[in-house]
């Protein structure tokens, strides 16, 4: 009979209607069963909206990282031992230097788009934090925190905490002057720690500042551990992030009790994909363009020099601004010393800062008694407590950033540092304070209009001939109500029937047909 | 016969191909599709590009131009293909409920404490051994994990390697001369020997300013301190550490580059800006028979920044 008969096409049909890939697809729900989930996870709803691309910047920089970070460890020597740099930059020629500053010179120079990577490397470091931080805040000012996403709020600010440590091991990495300063002042600010901070500053370091460990130990935080667990946290929030899908905000069809937007396959995948090209591209573009951390010109670390105008990484800045700006209270008493001056801005803040971040959902479920599931998004004005207290706390932070750099602002506007700095003094707690009631008052004037937060509609202004100006509301434009047109969302379709059409062309309005 | 054929074939729920929610976003998807080749286009031959450039070993911008420009255009064409030519929806997805069922709920919690927390409650003692076993483990593990990483701190933050009688030399290792420095010249000095260490660069580094003695404060205790104007205080900022390498000699202040704390020179480098707590540790200066500089002990006080043991 037929059996006999090996074609393609009787192979064809033998293999089901979808063909080889549908087999193999058999194939492997035989064994593990994914035909139903991997269906739910092909028919998984993205919003539409563009905040929800904030955090993909941070995910596909971290990619970045990853791809670059490894490029980089093939050629970077995590050592102290000092070596006679004879590499092509000749300002350095013949100086001696730690391997691994002279590694990474050598790896800018001589290694091929190793340049290229390093910065590359650098820029997304920034972009992942500086990402985070953005994503967060949409996060915050929407609500999307609430029941039941607090776990993923707690694994999102420790992933922050995570991504900032890990910036700051990494640029430690070169052992170039300034970074080798970071670490001089990290390791005081250990020391400061009550009771324990020799003793940990000790362990940390292998002993008293600056020992011969702390870079190959920071080398191996860097490049393994702390990236270890930023992968799996991140593995944590997207697992929890499919499981409890996403947030959306309110709108037509939108309700509490479903997802509205684009499906995961295969418009999501193509956005999103496209996106992770883009965030690379952007990178690269950076890389190549824009110079970063030029460690030659800064010279290798040695204890006793220093450069003049030295800023950490941005994401450092709050903490270094806080410590610029705080005075000088150090606690002398019964044999002790407490460093205030350090201890309060550089343990204490941050300790407050992040905590208070982390327990926030707990702290804003405590004061309003709200226990129930919320997957409809808040506009930052229908909270105005919430936002007022987000904007006090980032205005804080934005203060505390631009307090890092009061020399920089005295040489440039020619005005003294004492003015500066205590002009900084006085705005750090002064404009936070007013930044609450401020934004508490803009919300609930937001609040008043119909309407709020939608585009609004034109004025024509005329001009009448007695010389008055009247304003009255332009036509809307018909563009202005697609979304209103916008069709019913429906489930993903299983398939297309091509060709039998359902309904005459006429009777949708507006629909293109389009042959595909 | 294989277990597919044995199956019934189900009806999908089909949908038909000019369904509003199908069709692409874009008004004239032809026109889209050409741009986005075109987009296409461009990114293979920078990413083409790419592969020449680093072939022959071109310019790092060069390298990031092609290979960044080539990646933005296929993401933006991959994008446009998502958004204007892929159907529009919009889709839906309905939300379960996380929450099982009360029986199951009650069965899960059930099984967690009644089946395993009954065993334990049963036999508390061996419990409570168990407990302990793993606890004094953690202490156990944990305390070489950590004691191991570095030595303790002992006195070291309490002394540097400066001494009575020890020389005073520059970078280089040469002594410094009672001839040697200008009025109003400042230059960064180590223990002899040590100039090139770890530690005598880290803890031990001393600014060596010599001053006129007009306007100068002698402290009380230190009138024998700073011969002939020469004045030698610790480079390490009280504040958090970093080299006080900034001499501004018009108004005689240290200043540290890191926090902007300012040390007054004519007054026992008392800090009169910024966010430094306490005075430089002075060394109190000596000159040997030749006329070089020696030190006459230790600093007066810990060097550096801050810490608990500290009185």
């Amino acid at each position: 009979m037929s059996q006999t008969l090996n074609t393609k096409r009787a192979q064809r049909n033998s293999a089901g209607p979808y063909g080889k890939i549908g087999q193999s697809l058999n194939e492997l729900d035989d064994r593990l069963g994914i035909a139903k989930g991997g269906r739910t996870f092909l028919d998984k709803i993205f919003p539409d909206h563009w905040s929800f691309m904030l955090g993909e910047i941070a995910l596909y920089s971290f990619v970045v990282l990853l791809v670059t970070g490894v490029f980089l460890t093939l050629y970077y020597v995590p050592s102290q031992d000092l070596t006679t740099y004879t590499g092509s930059y000749l300002p350095l020629y013949g100086q001696k230097v730690t391997e691994a500053f002279a590694s990474t010179v050598n790896l800018s120079f001589a290694v091929r788009a190793g340049l290229l990577m390093r910065q590359m490397h650098h820029w997304s470091c920034d972009i992942f934090v500086g990402a985070i931080v953005v994503h967060m805040g949409r996060v915050f000012f929407t609500g999307a925190f609430r029941k039941p996403r607090e776990t993923n709020w707690v694994i999102g600010t420790t992933l922050l905490i995570l991504a900032i440590v890990n910036g700051f091991l990494g640029y430690s990495l070169p052992d170039d002057l300034v970074s080798g300063t970071g670490i001089r002042i990290a390791y005081s600010i250990i020391l400061s720690i009550p009771v324990v901070g020799s003793y940990v500053a000790f362990f940390l370091f292998g002993g008293n500042f600056p020992g011969t460990s702390i870079i190959p130990r920071f080398f191996i935080l860097h490049v393994l551990i702390i990236p270890l667990v930023i992968l799996a946290l991140v593995g944590a929030h997207m697992g929890l992030l499919v499981r409890q899908k996403h947030t959306q905000f309110p709108g037509k069809g939108k309700t509490e009790n479903n997802v509205v937007g684009t499906p995961m396959y295969p418009v999501f995948m193509a956005k999103t994909t496209g996106f992770m090209f883009v965030v690379a591209g952007a990178i690269a573009l950076l890389g190549a363009f824009a110079q970063i951390n030029p460690i030659w010109q800064f010279g290798p670390y040695t204890a006793s020099r220093i450069s003049y105008a030295v800023q950490p990484d941005w994401y450092m800045g709050f903490l270094d601004g806080a410590l610029r700006i705080f005075p000088a209270w150090s606690f002398h008493s019964f044999g002790h010393t407490i460093p205030l001056e350090v201890t309060i801005p550089a343990v204490i803040f941050p300790g407050i800062l992040f905590n208070l971040i982390m327990a926030w959902p707990a702290i804003e479920r405590k004061f309003t008694k709200d226990n129930a599931m919320h997957n409809l998004l808040d506009r930052p004005s229908e909270r105005p407590k919430r936002t007022a207290a987000g904007v006090a706390v980032a205005v804080l932070c934005a203060m505390l950033f631009i307090a890092s750099s009061t020399d920089v602002i005295a040489n440039f506007f020619h005005v003294s540092l004492n003015t500066v700095l205590w002009a900084m003094r006085i705005l750090c707690v002064v404009v936070p304070i007013l930044a609450y009631p401020i934004t508490y008052k803009i919300a609930r004037e937001m609040q008043g209009f119909a309407g709020a937060g939608k585009r609004k509609t034109t004025n024509i202004v005329t001009r009448t001939l007695e010389g008055e100006y009247v304003a009255t509301p332009a036509p809307v434009y018909v563009d202005d109500l697609t979304h209103e047109h916008e069709p019913d969302a429906v489930p993903v379709p299983t398939y297309v029937v091509v060709g039998e059409s359902s309904q005459d062309d006429e009777t949708i309005s507006g629909v293109r047909r389009v042959p595909r | 016969m294989s277990e597919h054929e044995q199956r019934t074939p189900v009806q999908l729920n089909s949908v038909s191909a000019d369904d509003p929610r199908l069709q692409p976003a874009a008004r004239r998807p032809e026109l889209v599709e050409k741009v986005i080749a075109l987009t296409f286009v461009l990114g293979i031959v920078l990413i083409a590009g790419f592969g020449a450039a680093y072939w022959v070993n071109a310019a790092p911008w060069t390298l990031g131009a092609t290979f960044g420009g080539g990646l933005t255009l296929m993401g933006v064409g991959l994008i446009a293909w998502g958004k204007y030519l892929m159907p529009r929806g919009p889709f839906v997805e309905e939300r379960h409920t996380m929450a099982s069922s009360d029986e199951e709920r009650n069965a899960f919690a059930a099984a967690i404490v009644e089946r395993g927390g009954g065993v334990v409650k049963r036999r508390k003692f061996l419990g409570g051994l168990l407990g302990a076993g793993m606890g004094i483990f953690g202490v156990v593990a944990a305390f070489p994990l950590v004691r191991s990483l570095g030595p303790l701190p002992k006195g070291t933050l309490f002394h540097t390697d400066w001494a009575k009688g020890t020389y005073l030399v520059d970078i280089t290792g040469r002594r410094v001369h009672h001839d040697d420095l200008a009025v109003g010249s400042i230059v960064t000095v180590y223990p002899e020997g040590l100039e090139n260490t770890d530690n005598g660069q880290a803890v031990d580094q001393t600014v060596l300013i010599r001053i006129s003695n007009e306007n100068f404060v002698t402290q009380k205790g230190r009138e024998t301190w700073g011969p002939s104007g020469y004045l030698a205080y610790s480079k390490l900022c009280t504040h958090l550490g970093c080299p006080v390498g900034l001499y501004e000699q018009q108004l005689q202040l240290l200043v540290c580059p890191c926090h902007q704390s300012m040390f007054d020179v004519t007054n026992g480098c008392i800090p009169n800006f910024g966010p430094a707590p306490r005075p430089l540790p002075q060394l109190p200066l000596q000159f040997d028979s030749a006329g070089f500089l020696q030190s006459q002990s230790d600093f007066n006080q810990p060097v550096g920044p801050g810490f608990w043991e500290r009185s």
